[in-house]
């Protein structure tokens, strides 16, 4: 999973196996008004963030809040428009696709919503929900259109008869189903669940993580799960990205992420889930503060304000994406950066 | 088999969850409902009430606050909503009480009626006593309290940490006012010079790095940590004797969740109080609580010191939650999850209410509603697994 140095248009020279390449992918927001005299402020709310997402795997994206999961996910499907980098999907460049062309691809990247109470229209029947963009993208021949939405709705495990029930007759896990639901019935390939699980209870939360790794398995669906929940994560993914402040900092394989992790940050946020064990005492690492603020980011490594192990060169340079281990990229001083 | 056919058999079984009510229906519950409603406040708001009426007696000294059947209705138009349905247990002095239950199952309202502070008129304590002793070891009976001295206790002795510090700080007031005016209201002669260099104080007691410049800020001028630290602040400035903390950490990414976590038990030990800690999440109970009193659907299904909850616990709805959190050792595994859903508040069944959901229900379970089995002198939970009818179908069932 190395970061090739890359030429600004190889789609040809792609993977197969790779469903998801995204390279250098940033997002700037403007927060000053345009002037000529002074250089105009950015929120970069995703500055230079690379990763590479095989067929029918899971990654997890994992940081705190306001730390650009979020719109990672969103930049990618081009719900945001990409300021700088290259997301490819299936070797095409999404980042650069015509409209038309993007709307043909739609249906195979789909997402699931964090808030099950307001990502569901409130005047449409769940069918409709369900259905409205398989009609829309033709996904099956109309003759099949309700059987096939029938089939969606049982396989979700909703019962055929919420058919005409609209989103306010349902509990937060039967909604969060519903949105499932209406991604699934577009045959997507690739899915962005943002924080899915986080509105639900432990019980339901436990019904839901089953229910999207049953589809997994079925339909082979790969899978970018963002949350912040580290267990939830540990559980669901085969690789895990950890973010922070726009820069993902730790990257690699789900067990040596959690075995050995080696960027300071990863070994707080770990150690700082809290254990159902009222006899484990966790060595725990506390952080000082607050996230920094994202328009006046800290000198090089965003860090440092906050890290326990802060040395002069972290405030000078910014430290390097590298791997270490075989899977396992760390952008940290405290290791090597040759 | 075609939809129509589904709509139909769905009917006759009467498997339909839903319950629609008619407007005729709906105006006479409502009819109802007020006159219940009148009564109680009536009684809350009389004036002058003799202080003995609410003077009453601890059962054990060393508590600082007894719930004892405490039922609390909520009678909304569509029928009566039972959030608390007789809960009984005690927050004894310095230690921390964890209640742990999903959405709706009536943590909060428990909470709530403890500080007077229930949605009225449709929300009325109707039966049960809670009780608090003061530092002067007067005994009050909460429910019969006039309002106008719950406000003594309220924000003073009792103190409530909200889930979000966004809603509950006023956004149009600095910190510093909103800090000073608790202490104005509740510390004897403050004067405003004083009421500062407390609230100061205070934010400092809670790590907060720059006190003077967060008083003269304004709440969106805070991240989310800082505010909770206010709020915390805030609830620490009078010296309370129980701190009620609902969901103080939900809101929160996990790394400011172990500060604030860290912060309320480094409070807690300064100021010796208890602290009743409301939250969904089975690990900050872990870390935090002395006690643990799990509630399903407005009643207590087990309760019990936290090493007995934890390791052994007795009741399948609380045995389905340790395991329906992902431990993340294998993904080869499925994940152990409570089949179904909460019942709808309104019909609760007479039965027990995790009939439907349970893995072990037997047939007694389906006729009366379980009553509370002690395992040790703190530990009990409410099943028929472990008495009566209940103990000898299972015995029958292993032979």
């Amino acid at each position: 999973m190395a970061i090739e140095k890359i030429s600004p248009d190889d789609s040809k020279n792609y993977n197969n196996d790779d469903i998801l390449v995204v390279r250098n992918l940033k997002k700037y927001y403007p927060v000053s008004k345009f002037s000529l005299f002074k250089s105009r402020a950015y929120v970069k709310a995703v500055d230079d963030v690379s990763f590479t997402i095989k067929r029918g795997t899971t990654m997890g994206l994992v940081g705190e809040s306001g730390c650009g999961k979020t719109t990672v996910g969103r930049t990618i499907l081009r719900l945001h428009e990409v300021t700088d980098g290259q997301v490819l999907f299936d070797g095409k460049d999404l980042a650069k696709i015509p409209p038309k062309e993007l709307r043909k691809m739609r249906p195979q990247m789909q997402m699931i919503f964090q808030d099950p109470y307001s990502s569901l229209s409130p005047r449409m029947p769940v069918g409709e929900i369900i259905g409205e963009a398989v009609k829309e993208h033709k996904i099956v021949p109309k003759s099949e259109y309700r059987s096939y939405i029938l089939k969606v709705m049982r396989d979700c495990g909703l019962q055929p008869h919420y058919y005409y029930r609209y989103p306010h007759e349902f509990s937060g896990g039967q909604r969060q189903r519903i949105s499932i639901a209406r991604a699934v019935a577009l045959k997507p390939k690739f899915i962005i669940c943002d924080e899915p699980l986080s509105a639900l209870d432990v019980s339901i939360q436990a019904q839901i993580i089953n229910l999207m790794k049953d589809l997994q398995e079925q339909y082979g669906y790969t899978y970018l799960f963002i949350s912040h929940d580290l267990s939830v994560v540990k559980y669901l993914s085969d690789t895990i990205g950890v973010m922070y402040l726009g820069n993902l900092i730790e990257m690699g394989d789900k067990n040596k992420i959690f075995s050995n992790p080696m960027h300071p940050y990863t070994k707080a946020l770990l150690s700082a889930v809290p254990v159902s064990d009222p006899d484990v005492k966790m060595n725990r690492i506390i952080l000082k503060g607050d996230i920094p603020s994202p328009v006046n980011p800290p000198s090089g490594c965003k860090f440092r304000t906050r890290c326990p192990y802060a040395m002069p060169i972290c405030a000078e340079k910014a430290p390097v994406f590298k791997e270490y281990e075989e899977g396992h990229q760390v952008a940290c001083h405290l290791y090597s950066q040759d | 088999m075609g939809l129509i056919d589904i709509f139909k058999r769905k009917k006759i079984e009467g498997v339909d969850d839903t319950m629609y009510l008619t407007l005729r229906e709906e105006r006479r519950i409502s009819k109802e409902n007020n006159k219940i409603i009148r009564k109680f406040e009536r009684e809350k708001n009389r004036k002058n009430v003799p202080e003995e009426e609410y003077l009453t007696q601890m059962r054990d000294p060393s508590n600082v606050v007894e719930f004892e059947d405490l039922h609390t209705y909520f009678f909304t138009d569509v029928g009566t909503v039972k959030s608390v349905n007789g809960v009984s247990f005690d927050i004894p002095q310095g230690k921390i009480v964890g209640v742990v239950g999903e959405s709706g199952c009536g943590k909060s309202v428990t909470s709530l009626s403890l500080m007077q502070l229930v949605q009225a008129p449709q929300g009325q304590i109707v039966k049960g006593s809670i009780r608090y002793q003061d530092s002067n070891g007067k005994c009050y009976e909460i429910t019969k309290m006039p309002k106008d001295k719950m406000l003594k206790i309220r924000g003073k002795d009792i103190a409530m940490i909200f889930q979000e510090p966004m809603t509950s700080l006023n956004p149009v007031f600095k910190i510093g006012e909103q800090m000073d005016e608790v202490v104005l209201l509740h510390v004897e002669g403050s004067t405003p010079e004083s009421a500062k260099a407390r609230s100061i104080e205070m934010l400092k007691l809670v790590g907060i790095a720059m006190p003077e410049k967060v008083y003269n800020s304004y709440p969106h001028e805070l991240s989310g940590g800082m505010r909770q630290r206010v709020m915390i602040a805030m609830a620490l400035s009078c010296d309370p004797r129980l701190i009620i903390a609902d969901e103080p950490t939900t809101a929160l990414d996990v790394t400011i969740q172990a500060q604030i976590l860290e912060l309320l038990r480094d409070v807690k030990n300064r100021i010796n109080g208890s602290i009743m800690l409301i939250t969904h999440d089975l690990g900050v109970i872990a870390e935090m609580a002395d006690y643990v009193v799990v509630m399903y659907a407005g009643r207590i299904i087990e309760k019990g010191t936290v090493r007995e909850i934890f390791h052994d616990p007795k009741h399948p709805y609380t045995i389905g939650l340790m395991r329906s959190k992902p431990t993340g050792e294998t993904r080869d595994n499925r994940l152990y999850s409570i089949k179904g859903q909460v019942p709808n508040p309104i019909n609760m069944p007479d039965h027990c209410y995790f009939y439907n959901r349970c893995d072990k229900a037997m047939n007694v379970c389906s006729r009366d509603y379980p009553d509370m089995v002690d395992f040790s002198s703190t530990h009990c939970a409410a099943c028929h697994l472990y008495y009566g009818e209940g103990l000898q179908e299972q015995n029958k069932g292993k032979e």
